[in-house]
């Protein structure tokens, strides 16, 4: 029975992680129906990205006031990490404050902890009211309703009652080591719990201790279902952004990629050598030929779906893009969260398929995305240029007008003249080439 | 225009046996458009003005496909940017420089992997280049005193991270630089961008044209300036929607500079 509380423990823990794994390999799946994309170019450039975009943060402070309130809750989740790390040893041995032998170094650590744990509080109820009381626009655009909008508050009800556990747990702890009491050896110091500890005064013993060992058990336990609870929710940025950062976009952002499909087929329309006719070389299985652009999350690459996994619907795009500040039904956020909405729904059905994908006579486009919204871009970058982790909402968007114009002909008409018009005398106007040059005359 | 200027084709250049310094890269709306027109002329005013031995492509131009590739069409773009590449490459064409920033992005990003390998500017670069080394100088005093405010466009500041050559430039004509709030890096697209040009907007409660022209108004400006001839039709529509046209007008880099040398 001495071991019970250590088995307890061990077995949460396993489960918590094991769970986990199950949601990063399902995760990994899902990103790898992708097709394959050259990204191996740029390393240190690649390397620098992620150290100055997501682990330094460069991107978030261009807004000031959410950009300095992220980063505390940023800080205090990877330092008051290292306390987790002291609640696990403890957990698996029986130990209380494993770490304490550390000594003074220990009283400034948990100082510290207590600190960024207020701070954290701070900025989450900021968080809560910019969304909630005083509503920021970027916040209730329509693709905000439902889930997203929950999900978005859970995280910060989950943030705010850990912060709150631990604070919690400090102070009784910190009441029992006046106490004397058994186990509880004076060790740490408590700048922010020892506000909470009068709550405590004329508490017996054992109650104390059952605050303690309660917080102390919830807390961690709470840890372990926010890790599982990342995979369901747009919270999965604090693991992807590092990923998204290394494999996002080097070249200049004007620089869209040049299909090689298309320059296969364009060089033998060019080469006067090529016979039409030609038999399909030996060992050319004939089988179909590669399909322009996407019109589903199969036919986008895996970064693109990585991008939409890393989302955490923030909407910094979307209050910069030119087509929704003027009212146009086009959102960045929207075509991400679309994507990351049907992978899912891919993924979900390939679960229950044996693996295998089973049409289900849904795709991306139309379903989720309509026309209208990709047709309302101006390529200008500024969503790709906003989004604090580098994500690519253009590049999509791009992706799939390639599927409406070199699959469907389904482009606007307006479009489709001004193209004939390159097709037929080599400027979008119709203009006989032969007046090119007029100009320097008139 | 009475003003004669002076522009040789690279055929013309070719039957001489010569090498032009650069080629001027006109773009669709630079030979076609009435507006972007003068735009090319004023450059090639100041080409003429700083003697540069320049040539132009004339008919043998054709679009870079930059337009058909934003709007999805990646055939037609590969089509027409291995036609002009193999033109371009036919003429051992080394420095290429337009007024243009689609030109210019397509030309200097797009083109290199089709097999395209040039040294590519935009024409406030090369106007730079020519103040910086004294072949252009500013003689007159056009626009000192006069607010100017300029409008960054989305292929040339975002896209290519080119913000001060358009802003050096200007700032030589004496003119008073006013920023817009929003600019550079995170500056308003005017709407023309991924051949929106060609179409009419989707539904929506504003053009964003207009909401652009009404950022650079609120600078109180006496000229917007631009750097692309599509940016330029946007903004001025813009300022007639605003019933602004009398007392603000948009104009190009290179035409504020021509009119003050």
């Amino acid at each position: 029975m001495e071991y019970l509380p250590n088995l307890l423990f061990a077995v949460a823990l396993v489960l918590g992680i094991g769970f986990f794994t199950r949601n990063v390999k399902k995760l990994s799946r899902n990103i790898k129906l992708g097709k394959d994309v050259e990204v191996s170019d740029n390393k240190p450039q690649r390397w620098r990205n992620m150290a100055k975009i997501a682990l330094g943060q460069t991107k978030m402070v261009v807004r000031p006031v959410a950009g300095i309130m992220h980063i505390l809750v940023y800080v205090g989740f990877i330092i008051i990490n290292i306390e987790v790390l002291e609640i696990i040893l403890d957990g698996l041995l029986g130990t209380h404050r494993l770490f304490s032998a550390l000594g003074g170094l220990y009283d400034f650590l948990i100082g510290s902890f207590e600190n960024l744990a207020l701070l954290v509080i701070v900025a989450v109820v900021v968080f809560w009211i910019r969304r909630n009381i005083i509503r920021i626009q970027r916040f209730i655009k329509p693709e905000m309703k439902g889930w997203p909008k929950k999900d978005g508050n859970m995280i910060l009800y989950i943030e705010f009652v850990l912060m709150t556990l631990f604070l919690t747990m400090n102070a009784a702890d910190s009441q029992l080591q006046q106490l004397g009491a058994d186990h509880y050896a004076q060790a740490g110091a408590f700048p922010v719990s020892q506000f909470i500890m009068p709550l405590f005064e004329g508490f017996s013993e054992s109650s104390l201790i059952l605050v303690e060992r309660t917080a102390w058990w919830l807390h961690i336990l709470g840890i372990l279902a926010f890790l599982n609870y990342l995979y369901y929710s747009k919270h999965l940025h604090i693991l992807l952004a590092f990923p998204n950062t290394y494999y996002g976009k080097t070249k200049p952002q004007g620089q869209f990629n040049n299909l090689a499909s298309v320059t296969k087929e364009v060089k033998l329309m060019m080469d006067p050598n090529a016979d039409p006719f030609a038999a399909p070389a030996e060992g050319d299985t004939g089988g179909e030929p590669e399909k322009f652009g996407a019109s589903d999350v199969m036919d986008l690459n895996w970064v693109q779906l990585l991008n939409a996994y890393t989302c955490t619907e923030c909407g910094r795009c979307t209050s910069e893009c030119p087509a929704n500040q003027t009212g146009k039904k086009l959102s960045p956020r929207k075509i991400m969260m679309d994507t990351r909405d049907r992978l899912e729904e891919v993924g979900k059905n390939m679960d229950a398929n044996k693996g295998e994908f089973v049409p289900d006579g849904k795709q991306l486009l139309d379903d989720y995305i309509s026309r209208e919204e990709l047709w309302a871009c101006t390529t200008c970058n500024a969503c790709v240029q906003a989004c604090p982790v580098s994500i690519d909402p253009l590049s999509i968007i791009v992706e799939m007008r390639r599927y409406l114009v070199m699959e469907q002909s389904a482009a606007p008409t307006e479009l489709n003249n001004m193209m004939s018009n390159i097709e037929n005398n080599g400027a979008p106007w119709p203009y006989n080439q032969m007046d090119r040059l007029n100009w320097v005359n008139e | 225009m009475s003003e004669q200027l002076t522009v040789k084709t690279m055929q013309e250049f070719m039957a001489e046996g010569k090498q032009p310094e650069i080629l001027f890269w006109v773009g669709s709306a630079g030979s076609y458009d009435d507006r972007a027109k003068k735009i090319s002329r004023a450059f090639v005013k100041l080409l003429n003005k700083a003697n540069v031995d320049f040539a132009v492509l004339g008919p043998e131009e054709s679009s870079t496909g930059d337009v058909a590739k934003r709007a999805g069409n990646e055939f037609l773009f590969q089509m027409q940017a291995m036609m002009n590449i193999e033109l371009l490459n036919g003429y051992e064409i080394k420095r290429i420089v337009t007024c243009d920033p689609h030109s210019f992005n397509t030309l200097k990003n797009e083109y290199p992997e089709l097999g395209g390998n040039y040294e590519v500017l935009h024409h406030t670069q090369f106007l730079k280049e020519l103040l910086d080394n004294g072949r252009l100088t500013i003689a007159g005093n056009e626009y000192k005193g006069k607010r100017i405010t300029f409008h960054d466009p989305c292929y040339l500041g975002r896209a290519n991270s080119v913000f001060e050559a358009p802003r050096e430039v200007l700032s030589r004509t004496n003119a008073e630089l006013v920023e817009m709030k929003r600019h550079k890096k995170t500056a308003l697209c005017c709407g023309a961008g991924g051949a929106q040009m060609f179409k009419e907007p989707e539904k929506g409660d504003m053009d964003i044209n207009v909401l652009r022209t009404k950022d650079a108004l609120e600078t109180q400006p006496n000229i917007i300036a631009t750097g692309c001839p599509y940016c330029n039709t946007m903004m001025t529509d813009g300022i007639k929607a605003h019933e602004k046209e009398e007392s603000v007008s948009v104009m190009d880099v290179a035409e504020l500079l021509a009119n003050s040398i």
